[in-house]
């Protein structure tokens, strides 16, 4: 990944108590962006998800169209950045 | 000492009045009596299904409904039925199914569901006789069914038995109030007779009021969302919505319990009689008062709730009780609870479609006495023994669908 | 919040983040029962996107099944009654009967729409009634621990057929949506799959046409959906996506079976477009 700046805003919003580990949208990103934290364990006892490169999230939203628990909500770039 | 639990009839003018024209009285059938009286009391959904003896009800309804603009299904089962009739009673409509013994087994699983849910609707059960298929002709043996619970779990369900086309019809209006008043599904029982028997009745109906329904489901707007079932997985919490059922049938006990009582006073002999054995038994009293036998009727009008205490009040003065039924003898067991020893409770009664006569039960009621006036002549006081009699069967019952012995 | 683009109320000039998609608020904001990967989530979230994106939250009356959905008036905010195991078709027909303006929808698995309740879902779309039935098709029996129902494959070893399905001892899947597709009554239905990010697409469009076909004053309208169940299936959650694109769906094929309305003019915007089958 090529650097770039740090981000004022974050693509991804997780609810990090709802998720449960399933890793169908670490299957479905297809920027391979997205992990399961094993550093942690949330209140379901789900190891969560995690974005662990927001600059080359792209915002399609892949991630919260597969995910049975609704855990994302995705922001996109304002339209005055490019990439 | 006769009483009468008053059940309030406030005549109005229907449509039914006006149509025939301010005749007073119209020979109805039973079947269709009850439908009509379900209709005047604002019933605003019917689901059935057919099956002997009760489908002229449902084939009143299927004409009456759609004139009125209200609902009528066919339903393609009882099952089918009572879940449709669950549906629209969630919605908070007045609602009403009927069918006949097999149908209403097959309805138990939903009444269990509308117990534990509270969620009211009207049940009208035209017994036929059984087990199984059975046969079309009369019978009181659901009387288990209807009392002890049909479908699974502790919950109770009002019975209301009437014993003539007349009483049935005001008890229809009763019994949706009942329903809504307390959240519970109510049954009326009748038997092939009361259904096809044409008797002229007065068209007097009742139209119980409406009242707003806090629960009910008519779409979360501007509320928060309603939820109507019957799970709760914690027991802890399952625990506190059954003893709240617990209370409700209580208060049901306390206030809803309705019988009559007829040549009471002086009584020496009672016989524990609903319904069409009611009837027999109301022939059978007179013949025995000719006879110069003190025997009166006490007649349960809820089968449930039992009128115990009054039965129990009523036993102490008594020698010997004789339970008539049209089964093996079912409310029976009711009785001899209520009676606790105090005095023998005999037992006649026919099955199989049979309705026992006037002299059958006649005969029972002098072998009754017979037996107690032994027992206090050998012991010399009453006797505490229980003597059931078995089911006479000198093959004199009425056909079925033969009109039994007016009220005396 | 769907999954156009909308923007957050940007000011021009400002470096504002853009909403791109939220889950709408009659998702309720609660963690679910569900196995890790279970279709039931997705299912229940694209439900809820449709009922807001056609206005019907405040009208919806809907019925629970039996199964492991029973809880699901627990996610979505919309009044529901409970239904014995298979019944949810007679109780919508209660329910729509009596209530002309409201929007009904029923929920059910396999067992309680195909197996127990096959009677009620026959009738009430021979009836034509005007509702929308979701019909969850994991082909096993999630809640109870993982028997085989009447949509189990054949060789496919359940808890109740450990050996494999057989033929010959407990008969063959049911295509129940084939069946009822013959039936007059019946406006629209069809099949869909939450298998991947396509499928999933293409479902919400079917689940909207479904809703669509109700307000709009046509019959009985079915979308089965092709689920999975990983626990009962003893895979993982990706592993049991993959299934379904293979067996699950050479045995239940995707599309539009029936529909026997006048097409909608307007589709969501981010699905694709569905044609209607001869």
């Amino acid at each position: 990944m090529a650097t770039r700046q740090p981000l004022p805003w974050t693509p991804l919003v997780v609810a990090v108590d709802h998720c449960k580990g399933c890793e169908l949208c670490v299957a479905v990103c297809p920027k391979t962006v997205l992990a399961l934290d094993r550093s942690r364990v949330n209140l379901l006892g789900y190891h969560p998800v995690v974005l662990t490169d927001a600059t080359a999230c792209t915002s399609c939203a892949l991630c919260a169209r597969v995910c049975p628990d609704a855990v994302f909500t995705v922001w996109a770039a304002p339209r005055e950045e490019h990439r | 000492m006769t009483r009468r639990q008053e059940i309030e009839i406030r005549p109005r003018r229907t449509e039914a009045e006006m149509e025939t024209g301010r005749r007073a009285r119209v020979l109805m059938k039973g079947n269709e009596a009850i439908a009509e009286a379900a209709i005047q009391a604002g019933c605003d959904a019917y689901f059935g299904y057919p099956i002997t003896p009760q489908a002229e009800l449902l084939e009143w309804m299927a004409r009456r409904m759609p004139e009125l603009g209200r609902v009528f299904v066919q339903a393609e089962s009882e099952l089918g039925a009572i879940n449709m009739a669950l549906g629209a009673a969630a919605t908070g409509a007045r609602v009403m199914v009927s069918s006949s013994s097999p149908g209403i087994s097959l309805m138990a699983e939903a009444m269990s569901y509308m117990a534990g849910s509270g969620t009211p609707v009207v049940l009208v059960n035209v017994m036929r006789a059984g087990p199984g298929l059975g046969g079309i002709g009369p019978s009181q043996s659901d009387y288990f069914q209807a009392t002890k619970g049909h479908g699974h779990g502790d919950y109770r369900v009002p019975v209301l038995a009437p014993d003539s086309i007349g009483e049935a019809m005001d008890l229809m209006a009763t019994a949706f109030e009942l329903a809504e008043r307390y959240r519970t599904p109510v049954m009326l029982v009748a038997d092939g007779i009361l259904g096809q028997a044409m008797e002229p009745v007065e068209l007097r109906f009742r139209t119980p009021e409406r009242q707003a329904f806090d629960w009910a489901l008519t779409g979360a707007a501007g509320r928060p969302a309603r939820i109507i079932k019957s799970i709760d997985l914690d027991p802890e919490v399952l625990e506190r919505r059954n003893l709240a059922l617990q209370h409700k049938y209580r208060e049901i006990a306390r206030h809803e319990t309705r019988w009559e009582g007829w040549r009471l006073g002086d009584a020496e002999f009672a016989i524990v009689a609903y319904g069409t054995a009611a009837r027999v038994a109301r022939s059978a009293i007179a013949r025995a008062r000719d006879n110069g036998m003190k025997v009166g009727l006490f007649r349960p009008i809820t089968l449930w709730p039992f009128p115990e205490r009054e039965l129990a009040r009523m036993s102490r003065q008594l020698h010997g009780i004789l339970t008539v039924e049209l089964s093996s003898g079912q409310m029976i067991e009711d009785v001899r609870l209520a009676v606790e020893g105090r005095c023998p409770v005999a037992f006649h009664g026919r099955m199989g479609g049979l309705v026992p006569t006037p002299d059958e039960v006649l005969g029972a009621l002098k072998a009754l006495r017979g037996r107690v006036e032994r027992t206090r002549a050998a012991s010399g006081h009453s006797p505490a023994a229980h003597d059931r009699g078995t089911p006479s069967t000198n093959g004199a019952g009425l056909d079925a669908g033969a009109r039994p012995g007016g009220r005396g | 919040m769907t999954l156009d683009a909308r923007s957050s109320g940007a000011l021009r000039g400002a470096a504002a983040a853009r909403l791109v998609y939220r889950k709408p608020d009659v998702l309720v904001d609660r963690a679910t029962h569900y196995c890790p990967g279970c279709g039931h989530g997705v299912i229940h979230r694209l439900l809820a996107e449709v009922l807001t994106d056609l206005d019907l939250p405040a009208h919806t009356i809907a019925v629970a099944p039996v199964g492991c959905a029973v809880f699901i008036y627990d996610y979505l905010d919309v009044d529901f009654v409970e239904a014995p195991h298979g019944r949810a078709p007679a109780v919508a027909t209660g329910i729509r009967r009596l209530r002309p303006e409201a929007f009904v929808l029923t929920y059910q698995g396999d067992g309680d729409l195909a197996a127990i309740g096959t009677a009620e879902i026959v009738h009430a779309a021979a009836r034509g009634e005007r509702i929308t039935a979701i019909f969850v098709n994991n082909g096993i029996y999630g809640m109870t621990g993982g028997q085989m129902a009447p949509t189990t494959l054949l060789g496919q070893r359940t808890t109740s057929s450990p050996s494999g399905r057989d033929a010959g001892l407990m008969g063959y899947p049911i295509r129940i949506t084939e069946m009822l597709a013959q039936l007059p009554g019946v406006t629209y239905a069809a099949r869909g799959s939450v298998a991947d990010a396509g499928s999933i697409g293409r479902l919400k469009a079917m689940i909207a046409r479904a809703c669509r076909v109700q307000i709009e004053g046509g019959g009985f309208a079915i979308v089965e959906v092709l689920s999975n169940c990983p626990v009962g299936w003893g895979m993982t959650p990706q592993e049991s996506l993959e299934h379904l694109k293979g067996p699950v769906v050479e045995a239940y094929p995707l599309g539009v079976i029936v529909d026997r309305s006048a097409p909608s003019t307007a589709r969501p915007a981010a699905a694709a477009p569905t044609k209607p089958e001869a």
